[in-house]
């Protein structure tokens, strides 16, 4: 059960250290679920790259040391999947939880990407690929996305205005998130017009850089039943991997890894996609949201442009994708986004998203990806 | 203490380079780039163009249009990032070219941007304290950007020089004040040729930060608003910047226009805010109050409140010494002419 939530506001917080920025998320997910740190029996948190980012690692016994709680000598892990950590520890934690292990976990992610100048993080992000067979040869995160747009148009026609439309869609949603670090709507045109990134993508097909942390509590069911509500369930955490280079893989136009893990976690919640009222999905760059509707199997493999366009996944859409602005409007804090995802979906199924509310929510999907899609996990989260 | 403006005067290299030009080298959007840095063209320093030539045309013209002698200024401090020598003063080869030697002090200054800035406020506290009766402040600057790195299309070359005394006056200078702190938005280190910057942090926590700080005191300590002035100059290392912390402070367009050169000829750093104050005050008229706030990376803002004065009607501001006119005398430029100007082809062996 997700009993607690906290989170940052996303985007450039100069003024802020990774420390700092976990902290505040986790003692406001303490406090949001209604309990004390002395409930706590671990820690779990999702970060990649702190270690080139800032020069840390060992973010997991930071993090718990300067929340006051090295006294009590907790467990602490930090658990790394590419900028699918923070799903990677919610599931871990989830483990430990389901496990009997523990009865109430804090699970976080964080990461602080604006210490660096901007060539040196996409260098960084450019890690979470096969560095032999392809950032060695100067592959990046967006280069290669980029790769598997064109071959996207290629094979089924997507045209960019469709990439362009995620963009305008996941901005508008994202002006109605207060922690979204780009709280304005964007113009069809302006995607178009703006900066080259790696063609056909542009600046405003891309996530940003951002700094910033989320973090949820969990506990059992039996736990849960003492706290106050209204209380979530994870209904399935389920992962799938892939070869780590794209070159290996069997197509260029989606993930294996998100279709088996949407496979799994569907058979885990015992539920069908039709019973899926909203998803937040792994919207690095526009393609991505476009493949990882396709792969999760919510319209056929080529079809994820046109249903963009018809407006689908809109707000008011058949399954409205991305409410919370998505990684390209709320920002994409690599290891802190699988965790932020997860509170878009609390706050939904708890009738809490305001202006951007969901009518009648209650089940809601997650989908967080690891570098180009050699980790995919699905969470669903319902109603309990 | 009544401290002023007796006379000022400008230098900017003739060749320009337009933004399209670098950035179809460079793989960006041509059309789109000017717009979006408000740079559309940036001067160009030639082969025989360094900051000492610069600052002593500059220099030149303030003597010649002043009723003050050579060996009258006893200051003769020059701002800039690009000094020619690490260690051998531009100020006392300018001092030597006005005829101000050997009797006076001399100095380089260097904080980023604002070194022209901090150049005027020591002459004004050395004139203001009764030390000497004239100082020369000049800002000057043939400033570096990387092949490929944002700053190529701003960092741009010129210079200005203001002649501060409490005599001869053709501008009073009420007030300023300072705003300084430690912030690491941009460098270059001993030996570098190339300066870095924290891109998007130069922004925000840098310019808007110290400039609004500054600009905000100032008004405070002489009790004014956005209203009582004719012009506003701020620091500009593009188009854009300037006019967004106007609004900010609640100026208008068309107070800051006058004195906003970037578009035409990019960021002149140490020299940009003394230029557009050389512009302002090519078209000032008696009575005109000016509101100057300059930048330095680093990070510091100096601000000033200036008022024209009567006198300034009988001084020529006409001819190929206004600013106006040495903007609108122009050589364009390709990238290729611009990159051998700038010593941005490797020679073999041959050194530039």
């Amino acid at each position: 059960m997700v009993v607690g939530t906290g989170i940052t506001p996303f985007g450039e917080l100069w003024e802020h250290s990774l420390r700092d920025l976990g902290i505040r998320a986790g003692m406001e997910a303490i406090r949001d679920a209604g309990i004390t740190s002395s409930d706590i029996d671990a820690l779990f948190v999702g970060n990649m790259a702190a270690g080139r980012l800032i020069d840390q690692t060992h973010i997991g016994a930071l993090i718990a040391d300067f929340a006051g709680l090295a006294g009590r000598n907790l467990p602490t892990v930090t658990i790394e999947g590419a900028d699918a950590s923070g799903a990677a520890a919610l599931h871990h934690a989830y483990l430990s939880v389901a496990s009997g292990l523990h009865d109430c976990v804090v699970v976080g992610g964080a990461e602080k990407m604006t210490d660096l100048p901007d060539p040196e993080v996409t260098e960084i992000t450019a890690t979470a690929l096969d560095q032999q067979w392809e950032s060695f040869f100067g592959a990046t995160l967006f280069s290669m996305y980029a790769m598997m747009a064109r071959r996207h148009m290629h094979e089924f026609g997507t045209t960019r205005e469709q990439l362009a439309r995620v963009a305008v869609k996941n901005h508008r949603n994202g002006a109605l998130n207060p922690a979204a670090q780009f709280r304005r709507p964007v113009r069809p045109e302006s995607v178009l017009e703006a900066a080259e990134v790696a063609d056909p993508l542009g600046m405003l097909d891309c996530a940003p850089i951002s700094d910033g942390a989320a973090a949820v509590v969990l506990c059992s069911a039996e736990r849960a039943r003492r706290l106050p509500g209204p209380q979530v369930r994870i209904a399935a955490s389920a992962q799938a991997g892939d070869t780590l280079s794209l070159s290996s893989r069997r197509s260029l136009v989606g993930f294996d890894a998100t279709s088996v893990a949407m496979e799994r976690a569907l058979k885990l919640a015992g539920r069908s996609r039709k019973e899926v009222d909203f998803a937040e999905v792994h919207d690095v760059t526009t393609i991505s949201e476009i493949m990882a509707i396709e792969d999760l199997g919510f319209v056929k493999k080529g079809a994820g442009g046109p249903a963009t366009a018809s407006g689908m996944t809109a707000p008011g859409g058949e399954l409205p994708v991305n409410t919370s602005g998505g990684l390209k409007a709320r920002g994409h804090p690599l290891g802190a986004t699988g965790i932020a995802q997860i509170i878009e979906l609390v706050l939904q199924l708890q009738g809490k998203a305001e202006e951007r509310q969901v009518p009648e929510a209650r089940v809601g999907l997650a989908h967080n990806v690891g570098g180009c899609g050699a980790t995919a996990f699905v969470h669903i989260l319902e109603v309990a | 203490m009544v401290v002023g403006i007796v006379s000022y005067g400008a230098c900017i290299p003739r060749y320009r380079i337009s933004s399209e030009d670098i950035a179809r080298v460079w793989g960006q959007n041509p059309p789109l780039i000017g717009k979006q840095l408000g740079v559309f063209s940036k001067s160009v320093p030639s082969s025989d163009e360094d900051v000492v030539t610069l600052a002593v045309e500059a220099a030149r013209t303030a003597m010649r249009r002043s009723p003050v002698a050579g060996d009258m200024v006893n200051a003769v401090y020059v701002g800039s990032e690009s000094h020619p020598y690490a260690v051998k003063p531009t100020a006392g080869i300018v001092a030597e070219a006005i005829g101000a030697t050997p009797n006076l002090t001399a100095a380089d200054f260097e904080f980023a941007c604002k070194a022209g800035t901090a150049a005027m406020q020591s002459c004004m506290g050395l004139v203001g304290s009764g030390m000497m009766d004239y100082g020369m402040a000049i800002g000057a600057d043939t400033s570096q950007g990387a092949p490929g790195d944002a700053l190529e299309y701003s960092a741009s070359a010129g210079a200005a020089a203001i002649l501060v005394g409490k005599k001869n006056l053709i501008a009073t200078i009420e007030h300023t004040c300072s705003y300084t702190t430690d912030t690491p938005d941009f460098w270059r280190r001993e030996g570098q040729i190339y300066p870095q910057h924290g891109g998007r942090f130069t922004g925000a926590p840098a310019y808007f930060k110290h400039i609004l700080a500054c600009g905000r005191d100032l008004m405070k300590a002489v009790s004014t608003g956005p209203g009582d002035y004719k012009y506003a100059i701020f620091h500009q290392p593009n188009g854009k910047f300037p006019l967004r912390v106007a609004e900010e402070l609640g100026f208008k367009p068309e107070q800051v226009r006058p004195g906003l050169l970037a578009p035409e000829i990019g960021n002149t750093y140490s020299a940009a805010v003394p230029l557009g104050l050389a512009a302002v005050l090519d078209i000032a008229v008696p009575g005109d109050r000016i509101f100057v706030t300059a930048y330095g990376s680093g990070a510091g803002s100096d601000a000033f409140d200036i008022t024209v004065v009567e006198a300034i009607n009988s001084m020529d501001r006409t001819g190929p010494s206004a600013v106006r006119s040495m903007i609108e005398r122009k050589v364009m430029i390709d990238y290729a002419t611009y990159a051998k100007l700038r010593g941005k082809i490797t020679m073999g062996g041959a050194s530039r």
